[in-house]
């Protein structure tokens, strides 16, 4: 049962950085678009 | 420039990995509290991290009362976004480690309430940067900045100055610990210091590229004719 809490801990610190760095990849992919749109108009 | 950062992301993805092996398999399990301690090699590296992150804000902020170049706003901006994220994982791997060792989750402790309030800082420091949108807003942020990082060292020490059940620290404490649980411990911060600045690179970049295309739309809605929208 001890070891679950050391999943969780390893689990739960991945989850934070994966979660922040698929935060930052959604805003570049957004302003990957936002530059298209101002070179087109 | 471009090809340095997937050179370094491999190397700090190994690094990563060979830190997860060296806490998982290759530090030695320790008596009381047996494989639940690994937890630290986590809990540790990442408050340090933090605290290291606080301290470059700190410093940028300083440099950008002084000398207001936008590179140091984006370094403070950056450095105290990345260091919420440590804090976060420090303050959720903590309780998962006191739930089996002291059999609760949270107490009111100084140093676990000091980190919360280190934590409360900075996410109000980020509220103000994503909410604000006046001009006076990085001279404002700035100050806050230099008030938040007076609390790092207050954290940090607050196992000195106050009775509490949080172990003491290893650096610069009255703790003692393995030489091998050390020397596992510094690789992990190796890693995720590695891994921190990668992260820390890759936002600059981001707000960077947000800023110019903030000035190309306010460029762009200045020359278009009265009457068109963007």
């Amino acid at each position: 049962m001890k070891n679950g809490y050391l999943f969780a801990a390893y689990a739960a610190t991945w989850i934070i950085h994966i979660g922040y760095i698929s935060t930052i990849v959604s805003r570049y992919a957004r302003l990957k678009r936002e530059i298209e749109e101002l070179k087109k108009s | 420039m471009k090809k340095a950062f997937p050179i370094l992301g491999v190397l700090t993805a190994v690094l990563l990995s060979y830190a997860l092996y060296q806490a998982l398999v290759v530090a030695p399990t320790e008596q009381t509290m047996g494989d639940v301690q690994r937890i630290f090699y986590y809990h540790v590296p990442s408050a340090w991290t933090a605290f290291l992150l606080f301290f470059i804000n700190f410093g940028a902020s300083i440099y950008y009362l002084a000398k207001r170049k936008t590179a140091a706003d984006i370094v403070a901006l950056v450095s105290a976004e990345v260091g919420v994220v440590f804090c976060t994982v420090v303050l959720i791997t903590g309780p998962i480690w006191a739930r089996p060792v002291w059999g609760i989750w949270w107490t009111w402790d100084m140093r676990l309430t000091s980190t919360l309030v280190l934590w409360l800082i900075y996410v109000s420091y980020l509220f103000l940067r994503r909410f604000s949108s006046g001009g006076q807003t990085p001279l404002l942020a700035a100050s806050l900045a230099v008030i938040g990082a007076l609390c790092v060292p207050f954290v940090y020490f607050s196992i000195w100055f106050f009775r509490t059940q949080h172990p003491q620290p290893v650096m610069g404490g009255g703790g003692s610990i393995d030489p091998r649980m050390l020397h596992v411990l510094l690789i992990n911060w190796l890693a995720f210091s590695c891994f921190a600045f990668l992260v820390c690179w890759s936002r600059y970049r981001l707000e960077k590229l947000q800023r110019e295309i903030d000035e190309a739309h306010a460029l762009h809605s200045l020359l278009a004719p009265r009457g068109s929208s963007r």
